[in-house]
């Protein structure tokens, strides 16, 4: 019996440490995450623009069926999430396998390949369009020099993703590092052992080498479609840089350029929100976009139970 | 191979092939490498080209040239004439260190506890740190913007900074990962002598955390570097408290400049994180491979 109280108020005491240590984000969850939740439903039905309030029941909705740019911008999102995160992970695989298996300098590229993915996405997207724009760009000048016209990377609707995309896997440094991680705990006497036993270098991959970073190709897919889903600033800058708009009287910035080719969902919400203060319609479109990132946090969770083991 | 016949020669002769040797050998290097050396230009070139083409005339900017003529160095200081330059950088420095000074010490506490804390609720808690960390931040944006609208501080930068106050999930989830890696035994031996919860997470914790604590400071940091969503939601309409990403991104077409000067301020961008980079890899490649799974 007194062991029992003893145990029963050290518990307590132990909660309320807890609470005191996690104050800090109890507080900001609550505030930034939890009330702003529940908030994003209630005006999802209102039609608000920070000054006036109307509810409108589910006009909100039914807009968001018949909108044609929110289905332009759901349906390039789509795209980047269905070609970008697929080319990125095979890309960052490919290239932590080279570095992995160099004998000589390994140091030296994991540096060159790691450090794009530190240069600010701002100045990155605006480099790339410089690169890569056909009139004064190096890559054209490079390109011409052997007679090869360099399409419109970022001025033709159906290059500019395609641009993107570029981008996207200059700066797989992240990935490549998660990779090489995963790849240098293969034992090597296994490709020692198959190389005697006449295996070819495709089947070590699949027989050996895979088994072991799968998990590590499923969390950098899933990641990758989460993180891809708030793709934002690189589209964004490059419109604009493209454009040449400048914000200022008479040209008035609009995202997607050339013709909504790169206007993504989360650009539409930006716009819709807090550009046009439609914010009861930016509540749809965020509400849209919970419920399908939820999803793949769930599959995260489910999927990769280490990540939030009691002992890592 | 060629090596072995080199006794048999005359000496004049044997450091001709010995030269011969290693320049065979550089180049069987070269070949093996050369798929590595490949992707490598390809990832230092844009690199490269941005800084050559920054230090370019204004009228060579015009052409498709790839090789300055003239060096003009003088470009990096011209960017600074109309001084908004020197705002932007100042906003952002304003944002970064004050972002990760206050991202550190509420995130310390939460990442502890989380970490080494027996408590109910604690799996639930880290699930939620996470999913926090994990969803989007447009999600919630506009109840967010709501608020800070209500307070008269949308145009301001402090709806970026005073969140911090409050722990980021990010950090928090980078320094349980690591925290939960340091054997309880040290904290255990320091209860033992005496020491009180908080003292043990300061004198014999934190110590052995600081290369988690220099990552997630070093990623904080440079994600208030380069955030553009953040800036942009909140001073994009203020151009006073601009930041160097949000200035960056209009640099060109609202002064009508040429290339060279965009890609001079497009190099002062990156300059920092570059620096940093190099003197502080290590802390970069073990922080990058702790948000990844084992």
């Amino acid at each position: 019996m007194v062991t029992m109280a003893f145990r029963r108020r050290a518990q307590r005491r132990n909660n309320l440490r807890a609470l005191l240590y996690l104050s800090p984000w109890l507080v900001g969850f609550s505030i930034f995450f939890a009330y702003p939740l529940i908030s994003t439903v209630y005006f999802s039905f209102q039609r608000y623009d920070l000054f006036t309030l109307e509810p409108v029941g589910l006009l909100n909705y039914r807009y968001f069926f018949k909108d044609d740019a929110t289905w332009t911008s759901i349906k390039n999102t789509l795209w980047l999430v269905a070609v970008m995160v697929p080319l990125r992970v095979l890309f960052g695989l490919g290239v932590a396998q080279l570095v992995t298996r160099l004998k000589a300098g390994a140091g030296v590229f994991r540096t060159i390949f790691y450090l794009p993915s530190l240069v600010p996405l701002v100045a990155g997207t605006l480099g790339f369009v410089y690169l890569l724009n056909p009139s004064t760009g190096p890559v054209q000048s490079i390109l011409g020099a052997v007679g090869i016209q360099s399409p419109d990377w970022f001025g033709d609707p159906a290059w500019s993703k395609w641009g993107l995309t570029l981008l996207a896997l200059w700066s797989i440094g992240d990935l490549m590092v998660i990779f090489m991680a995963s790849l240098l705990d293969v034992p090597r006497q296994l490709y020692e052992a198959a190389a005697i036993d006449g295996a070819s270098a495709w089947q070590q991959f699949f027989r050996i080498t895979l088994p072991v970073v799968r998990p590590v190709i499923m969390f950098a897919a899933v990641t990758g479609v989460i993180q891809t889903l708030q793709y934002f600033t690189q589209a964004m800058v490059a419109a604009r840089v493209a454009s040449g708009a400048t914000d200022s009287a008479g040209s008035v910035f609009t995202p997607g350029y050339p013709d909504q080719s790169t206007l993504t969902f989360p650009e539409l919400l930006f716009e819709q929100g807090f550009r046009d203060f439609a914010m009861g319609y930016a509540c749809v479109l965020a509400l849209v976009l919970f419920v399908v990132s939820m999803v793949f946090t769930v599959i995260l969770l489910r999927q990769f139970r280490g990540f939030a083991e009691e002992e890592a | 191979m060629t090596v072995t016949l080199a006794p048999q020669v005359s000496a004049p002769r044997k450091t001709a092939t010995a030269r011969r040797t290693r320049g065979r050998a550089f180049l069987y290097w070269v070949a093996k490498h050369a798929v590595a050396i490949a992707l490598g230009i390809m990832f230092v070139g844009p690199l490269v080209f941005i800084f050559l083409t920054a230090v370019m005339s204004d009228r060579q900017a015009l052409t498709a040239n790839l090789w300055p003529t003239s060096w003009h160095w003088e470009n990096f200081s011209k960017i600074f004439t109309n001084g908004e330059l020197l705002t932007w950088i100042y906003n952002t420095v304003l944002y970064s260190v004050l972002g990760t000074a206050l991202m550190l010490v509420s995130s310390i506490p939460v990442a502890y506890a989380l970490a080494r804390f027996r408590f109910r609720g604690r799996k639930l808690a880290f699930l939620l740190v996470i999913t926090t960390m994990m969803l989007p931040p447009q999600v919630v944006a506009v109840p967010i913007y709501i608020i800070w609208a209500r307070f008269h501080l949308t145009g301001t930068l402090w709806p970026l900074i005073i969140p911090m106050l409050f722990g980021d999930a990010f950090s928090i989830f980078l320094l349980r990962q690591f925290l939960v890696t340091i054997p309880r035994e040290y904290s255990d031996a320091a209860k033992v002598d005496g020491c009180g919860e908080f003292r043990t997470l300061m004198r014999v914790v934190l110590p052995m955390a600081r290369p988690a604590i220099a990552a997630v400071a070093l990623f904080q940091f440079f994600y208030c570097w380069n955030d553009y969503y953040g800036p942009l939601l909140y001073v994009g309409t203020t151009p006073d408290n601009w930041t160097l990403s949000v200035g960056l991104a209009t640099f060109r077409a609202v002064h009508r400049v040429q290339w060279n000067l965009t890609m001079a301020a497009t190099v002062l961008a990156m300059a920092p994180v570059i620096i940093v980079f190099f003197f502080a890899q290590r802390v970069f490649i073990e922080g990058v491979k702790l948000t990844g799974v084992k």
